[in-house]
């Protein structure tokens, strides 16, 4: 492995325009804070926190998305994306960093009483709506903070858990036993991982965080819709990191039949996030009943007409006929390009699921929401590289990383 | 079909059957297939197969599916025989894409599994001809297609030479002909077994 660079190191360059990115947002961030955060008008208020809310919740999730990327692929037995490995582990660093942003707005959101984002905030009219009387157990102050809490802590503790056993991977060669003992190791750890993750975001935190803007209005299909377009974000920023890093000359291991693997994978969540989206549209507009219709109504015709469809055509018809072929999922171009449309996608797939909920009569999409993801992408580009910088670029002694060099599709 | 005449070799290792098929064809001769137990990654690449045009197939007998279910069922509900189903428009798309759906599988499910045994040339009653039985265990067979030149002599010294440990000269009807095994041409011969 003499030829082999294992040492990725942060050029000057990426360092200066994620400090740019991160000093654009926090002009956004200082200006809508006082002009809109500290505004006395509600409607401002809302747009801002709300702003907030959406583009930490979707970092966040997307982020850790990559650390079930990880837990899944082990828990598979999977040889194939070793070769890649720290990059996923990199983008996962950031959960305790977005995690404590997002914690950070939850609870200015629950302490500052905002009821006009969590409408169940205020006990005066839970008191008298039936609806919001039969949710109050789950829908509570004291709930909502542990159970953020412990989501949040515990996400951060098992992706370090696992990051941490697999140091061991950079030492010297080992013998079959510790090799085994080393997998049973991965896998009960990503197995604790993934138990929580479905707990989570398989289940509670979406309706708690975003579904709950909405209190009457519910669907099962929620979270695994949310999970959907994280992780079809999380596939697409691993392919964004995994292709800068082969341009830059790094991962000589990682090659086009990896490539066609993540790119298989960001084209079958593409899609699985459409049938979420199909079941959970179609019931609702089958049935037709108010209280269902209620979530649909001003997106569907309403002001978010243009979004809500734009969404569908990003998300579901551009992945679906261009990375249909194998061409095109060998091809780093056209991967990196689609990569970038569809975390945009799911970006505004978030927006206007947060936003739709909050600004009913008007769409705020405007520089404050890109001011915002210029802060979050710019703390991702700045925390992940260096994360990535920090540790050896491939696991040499991985037990499964043959597997991956000889990987073919 | 005509007959035709082959030269086939028996290779017990893959590691010794990729330098084979790679020399065999730098030597100019036409390797009819390569029968495998299990599918070898990156066989066809040494092989110089092109790629397979079945999922482009696919690809046009599942838009042939969409297109079928959308124009039938849009035909009968808006001009056959328009019904008022819970004061849903007649033009119900929503309602419509699981059938749409369920007709692009059905079409390029089964358009494939045809397409794929017309290309092997397979159907119920074709019979086929079995090069070695051992393929389908733990033999990994090479079939030599012979032109009028060939000296077949040459050619089973040369896959000797490169490791082939069962070499025979073989005259098998290629394509499509119907009929069934006959007595005498048992696929697994009942051979003098040896106790281990």
């Amino acid at each position: 492995m003499a030829s082999i660079k294992m040492q990725f190191e942060v050029p000057a360059k990426m360092k200066t325009w994620s400090l740019a990115l991160i000093a654009v947002g926090l002009v956004a961030l200082v200006t809508g804070l006082v002009t809109k955060g500290f505004s006395a008008d509600e409607h401002e208020q809302t747009q801002f926190w709300g702003t907030l809310m959406y583009n930490s919740i979707f970092w966040t999730l997307v982020c850790n998305a990559a650390m079930f990327f990880i837990g899944v692929t082990t828990m598979a037995m999977g040889g194939f994306q070793q070769s890649f490995r720290r990059v996923p582990e990199a983008i996962s660093t950031m959960v305790p960093i977005f995690g404590a942003i997002t914690f950070a707005v939850l609870m200015y959101v629950i302490f500052g009483h905002k009821h006009h984002i969590y409408h169940w905030l205020d006990t005066e009219a839970v008191a008298n709506d039936p609806i919001l009387k039969g949710k109050v157990g789950f829908l509570n102050p004291v709930f909502f903070v542990i159970w953020t809490t412990l989501t949040i802590g515990l996400w951060s503790l098992f992706g370090w858990r696992i990051r941490k056993l697999n140091e061991q991977a950079d030492g010297e060669p080992m013998t079959a036993e510790e090799g085994a003992t080393f997998i049973y190791k991965n896998t009960v750890r990503a197995a604790t991982f993934l138990v929580w993750f479905g707990l989570t975001v398989g289940s509670t935190i979406p309706w708690l965080w975003m579904m709950s803007i909405d209190p009457h209005w519910y669907s099962t299909m929620y979270s695994w819709y949310t999970f959907a377009s994280s992780f079809v974000s999380g596939m697409s920023l691993i392919a964004l990191w995994v292709i800068y890093l082969k341009n830059k000359g790094y991962l000589e291991l990682t090659t086009q039949e990896h490539l066609h693997d993540i790119g298989k994978f960001m084209f079958a969540f593409s899609v699985f996030w459409t049938y979420l989206w199909f079941s959970q549209y179609m019931l609702i507009w089958y049935a037709n009943i108010p209280e269902e219709t209620v979530y649909f109504k001003h997106r569907v015709q309403g002001p978010y007409k243009g979004i809500f469809f734009l969404n569908l055509i990003i998300n579901f018809l551009c992945p679906l006929i261009i990375l249909m072929k194998r061409s095109a999922k060998r091809n780093y171009t056209l991967v990196a390009f689609m990569a970038v449309l569809i975390l945009f996608g799911h970006w505004i797939d978030f927006y206007q699921m947060v936003m739709g909920s909050l600004s009913k009569e008007h769409v705020t999409l405007g520089w404050l929401d890109f001011g915002i993801l210029s802060l979050f992408v710019g703390l991702m580009i700045f925390f992940v590289s260096r994360a990535l910088a920090s540790k050896p670029l491939i696991p040499k002694s991985h037990p499964f990383l043959k597997e991956s060099i000889i990987h073919q599709v | 079909m005509a007959k035709k005449k082959f030269v086939v070799g028996c290779f017990e290792d893959e590691a010794v059957l990729f330098p084979a098929v790679k020399k065999v064809r730098a030597a100019g001769y036409k390797i009819h297939d390569v029968y495998t137990p299990f599918a070898v990654h990156g066989l066809d690449h040494a092989m110089g197969l092109r790629e397979t045009s079945l999922h482009t197939a696919g690809f046009i007998y599942g838009i042939t599916g969409t297109t079928t279910a959308l124009s039938t069922i849009s035909w009968i509900f808006t001009k056959d025989w328009p019904l008022n189903i819970g004061g849903k428009p007649h033009f119900a798309l929503p309602a419509w894409i699981p059938i749409m759906f369920e007709l692009t599988v059905l079409f390029a499910a089964v358009g494939m599994v045809l397409t794929f045994c017309y290309l092997c040339q397979l159907a119920p009653g074709v019979k086929k001809h079995h090069f070695h039985a051992r393929a389908t265990d733990d033999l990994f067979v090479m079939a030599i297609e012979c032109t009028d030149t060939t000296n077949t002599d040459d050619l089973q010294a040369f896959l000797q030479s490169n490791g082939a440990i069962e070499l025979s000269v073989q005259v098998a009807e290629e394509g499509w002909w119907f009929g069934r095994y006959d007595n005498e041409d048992v696929p697994f011969q009942n051979k003098e077994i040896v106790a281990a």
